[in-house]
């Protein structure tokens, strides 16, 4: 699942935006196929870390109702521009990806 | 001789990994802390109940005039709900989203960093036409919002 992640992070006065939207199908294990009839497996990300200088500034434990292809925002503190901000996700089924990007 | 010392060791070794396991069993380290472990239990639980008494504990809700849930009144596609959380508590640990008539209510949890504002916002799923609950988690306190969605899939919404 390469190419995942895109993340921006962006500074405006003190605090830094991050926005992410990640590419995943979010599948909850509830839907069925509808031309096999048989129960589609359950696909959905389950961590999700973001770091700041090797600091974790935010993580997140999502369930299966968070939308197909996630996308998210949050604000921290403490950045500056030109700072690196990493986003790690890792679903169900043990696939993962980290993006790396920098503070706009 | 020899192979006597190395089963002390060994049995020593495995000692102390169950005891490891005992401890992460009881709750003594909490997810918040061990986030190699995803909380299935939690996200499984098919009630608010369920989830807010292992995420929470006993410590009951307060609701709060000063966490503002963003979300549109109808929303005529269920499966993409954008949905914001802002609170201007200071100190906030976590927050949690759920919707509460969904099969497994609970959608996610953010945990906030010291420096993190008291902000989040996101898209969710929803079944049908259901109130989103956002909690709000500051030291031992935990603060609640809601607010109804309603969910018009097919144009035929009530």
């Amino acid at each position: 699942m390469a190419g995942s992640i895109m993340i921006r992070a962006n500074k405006k006065g003190e605090l830094t935006t991050v926005k992410a939207l990640i590419k995943h199908p979010m599948e909850t294990g509830l839907r069925k196929d509808k031309k096999s009839g048989k129960k589609i497996p359950a696909h959905f990300i389950q961590e999700v870390s973001c770091k700041h200088a090797g600091k974790e500034v935010m993580s997140a434990q999502w369930g299966a109702s968070v939308s197909k292809n996630p996308y998210f925002t949050f604000r921290f503190r403490g950045a500056d521009k030109g700072d690196r901000v990493t986003l790690t996700w890792v679903d169900n089924q043990g696939g993962s990806e980290s993006k790396e990007t920098e503070v706009a | 001789m020899t192979m006597n010392i190395k089963r002390r060791t060994l049995l020593k070794g495995s000692f102390a990994g169950a005891t490891m396991a005992i401890a992460a069993g009881a709750g003594l380290l909490k997810p918040s802390r061990v986030l190699a472990v995803w909380p299935e239990k939690v996200f499984k639980a098919e009630n608010v109940e369920g989830f807010l008494q292992d995420i929470y504990g006993n410590t009951s809700l307060q609701a709060s005039e000063d966490i503002q849930i963003q979300v549109p009144e109808i929303a005529e596609n269920g499966a993409v709900v954008p949905v914001t959380v802002t609170t201007g508590i200071a100190n906030v640990q976590s927050i949690g989203l759920a919707v509460v008539n969904n099969t497994n209510p609970l959608a996610a949890v953010f945990h906030m960093s010291d420096n993190a504002d008291g902000y989040v916002s996101t898209r969710l799923k929803m079944a049908g036409t259901s109130d989103v609950l956002a909690t709000v988690k500051v030291g031992n306190e935990t603060f609640f919002a809601r607010k109804e969605v309603k969910v018009t899939i097919g144009g035929c919404g009530g």
